[in-house]
């Protein structure tokens, strides 16, 4: 295959389609319009389904109606158009369907900003929607590797009957890279035995995630519960780099894992035996792995572009069993490697404070910077 | 006593196929019940049962799934145009409808209904117009007419602070994209026949990839109105069907020329 250039929302459609998408169903929002762009001209000429919806809202729920015929069907968006899509996310979760959402993160709360953020962590991750579901999230640092996962989305939706959730950025979803995309994949042709594709020949089948009935709700409940075990146990992914006689670790996803790679590569120039644990599934999260981690660390420096929503993630895996530092940029503040540099000098220096929440002490130094 | 020729009785009605054998949760007297018939002996006329999808909505018909018998999705309150859009853009070979409620369609749903219609979806929808929210007890909807009383506009509803019902057939009918939009009524032997028939020819509009249909159909609703069924399809006659007159509002010149 051959390299070429590409931004990263073009990139991600691109990959979708060659991952065999049969309908895309969006609607406009900054970062991610041009996937809904690209799509709209790239799906009708491959005879594929594509629709501007009026709203997220209704863009989910075409997404909706569209998993239950068994179809590889997805919607991108960002932020506040997320938060549109969680009444959708949590029927498409309740119905038990396998569908795709590319959620580019941007600066908030509210209208916020078009700057790329990791603020909407705790909503994806931690849920959004009522009831009780998960979704896999995948949390990719570039641009190829957002290529990579956008495929794997469409095997584990389906795998799992899941809502993924490929989470990244505006930084991602707008630069370009050089990158490789995937050969075709075969259309579907066999649908599972649940999809209400119209019932020749067979017995007919309901889509609802409605229960009336408390037990049997429950009992649901546990179903998805005991499946999401299995997808703990066997989807974990993660990437650590310079760990193998690390003393410190840096912990970050997405975008703000990879600037941190560079303040670790310059922290290691400067003798520091620090290395960095970037987990791609933010969801499923890497527990055991940080646990292991915990047991042969000094300490851990956790970094987002959020006011530490993943700290709180690595503050339970670790049990407390090694200090935690914090240091992040919100509302769409990207720190500079050398932002991240710095603060690891600070932890490798030793002699931590570690009276307080991480998060709070992360507050005071910032108040001290003027912020 | 009369005397009855058993062995050579003809039957002359049954059960459609498209319907299930069970006894529906409507209440004594609701006309969800003929709306479901009606839909069901025009699916089995045109041999369309294993080829539909239907989208149930929330409201009373939340579990219409449960009585029709072909494949049957269920839709977040008032999404169902925007599901039945997903499916229909995946299957287009499919035959796919919504049966939506006035709180769920004119209300919550406005926005789907609207652009699934402006958009000219070849689908079909069955507007269920009884002037309340039956499923949660008979609150105030869109279509409440002007000092009707229900638990939400208890002295009756006020234009001034509530607004005025929203006639939905006319709305929607002046929408580019549709091609058949009617109004039907529920309430007595000529009407039902005259709604049976525009159901055919929405399922053949869609048949014939001719876009967007929808029929609105006035019904009752006994309990939440406080009335016995006849007093109830009175109430329907004398009160709906002035403020909705039934009528074809959109017939798109190709729909005219279907004949069946």
């Amino acid at each position: 295959m051959t390299r070429q250039l590409m931004k990263g929302n073009e990139a991600v459609a691109e990959a979708a389609v060659r991952a065999g998408v049969a309908g895309y169903f969006g609607y406009p929002i900054t970062p991610q319009t041009e996937l809904l762009e690209y799509m709209s001209k790239r799906m009708p000429e491959l005879g594929r389904a594509f629709v501007q919806a009026e709203s997220e809202l209704a863009a989910i729920n075409m997404v909706y109606g569209a998993a239950c015929t068994g179809q590889r069907v997805m919607t991108s968006s960002s932020s506040p158009g997320v938060s549109l899509m969680m009444e959708g996310l949590s029927y498409i979760s309740g119905t038990e369907l396998p569908a795709v959402l590319v959620d580019v993160m941007r600066g908030g709360p509210g209208l916020g900003n078009i700057a790329p953020a990791q603020a909407d962590y705790n909503q994806i991750v931690h849920g959004g929607g009522h009831g009780e579901y998960h979704a896999i999230v995948l949390a990719p640092a570039t641009v190829q590797e957002s290529i990579d996962l956008m495929v794997d989305s469409f095997d584990l939706a389906e795998q799992y009957q899941s809502l993924v959730v490929l989470l990244t950025d505006g930084s991602i979803g707008q630069m370009m890279e050089p990158c490789e995309l995937p050969a075709f994949k075969p259309m579907k042709t066999e649908f599972p035995t649940w999809a209400t594709n119209g019932a020749e020949g067979r017995k007919k089948r309901i889509l609802t995630s409605i229960n009336l009935d408390p037990n049997a709700q429950e009992v649901e409940n546990f179903r998805l519960m005991r499946r999401w075990q299995q997808i703990e146990e066997n989807e974990v992914r993660v990437k650590t780099y310079f760990m193998e006689d690390a003393k410190f670790a840096v912990v970050g996803f997405g975008s703000c894992g990879r600037l941190a790679l560079s303040a670790v590569r310059a922290a290691r120039a400067e003798g520091i035996a620090v290395g960095l644990i970037r987990p791609i599934t933010v969801s499923p999260f890497p527990k055991k792995l940080l646990k292991e981690f915990s047991r042969k660390l000094e300490s851990m420096l956790v970094v987002e572009m959020n006011n530490g929503q993943m700290l709180d993630d690595v503050i339970s895996a670790t049990e407390n069993s090694l200090p935690v530092e914090f240091y992040g940029r919100m509302g769409g503040v990207v720190p500079f490697p050398d932002e991240v540099l710095e603060e690891i000098r600070r932890v490798a220096k030793g002699g931590l404070d570690t009276t307080g929440h991480p998060r709070d002490r992360w507050l005071t130094r910032m108040a001290e910077k003027g912020l | 006593m009369t005397e009855y020729d058993v062995e050579n009785e003809v039957l002359v009605y049954e059960r459609p196929d498209s319907l299930t054998d069970l006894n529906t949760h409507y209440c004594p007297g609701c006309t969800h019940g003929v709306a479901h018939r009606l839909i069901a002996e025009v699916l089995d006329e045109m041999n369309l049962k294993s080829n539909t999808i239907g989208v149930a909505s929330v409201g009373c018909s939340v579990f219409a799934y449960n009585y029709f018998d072909f494949d049957f999705v269920q839709s977040p309150h008032g999404r169902a145009p925007a599901l039945a859009t997903g499916i229909k853009r995946v299957l287009p070979n499919r035959t796919v409808f919504t049966y939506q409620g006035d709180g769920d369609l004119a209300s919550i749903g406005m926005a789907e209904i609207i652009h699934a219609a402006t958009r000219g979806e070849n689908i079909t929808v069955f507007f269920i117009n009884n002037t309340n929210y039956g499923m949660t007890g008979g609150q105030m909807a869109p279509t409440t007419l002007p000092g009707q009383k229900t638990t939400s506009s208890p002295n009756g509803r006020d234009v001034e602070s509530q607004g005025y019902p929203i006639r939905t057939a006319e709305l929607i009918s002046q929408l580019d994209g549709t091609s058949y939009v009617v109004r039907r009524s529920l309430n007595d032997p000529k009407n039902i026949r005259m709604a049976k028939k525009a159901i055919r020819t929405a399922f053949e509009v869609q048949q014939r990839g001719l876009g967007f249909s929808m029929i609105e159909l006035l019904s009752i609703c006994p309990t939440n109105w406080g009335m016995t069924p006849v007093s109830a399809l009175k109430w329907l006659e004398e009160k709906m069907m002035t403020y909705y007159p039934v009528g074809d509002y959109k017939v798109h010149p190709a729909v005219a020329e279907i004949k069946f």
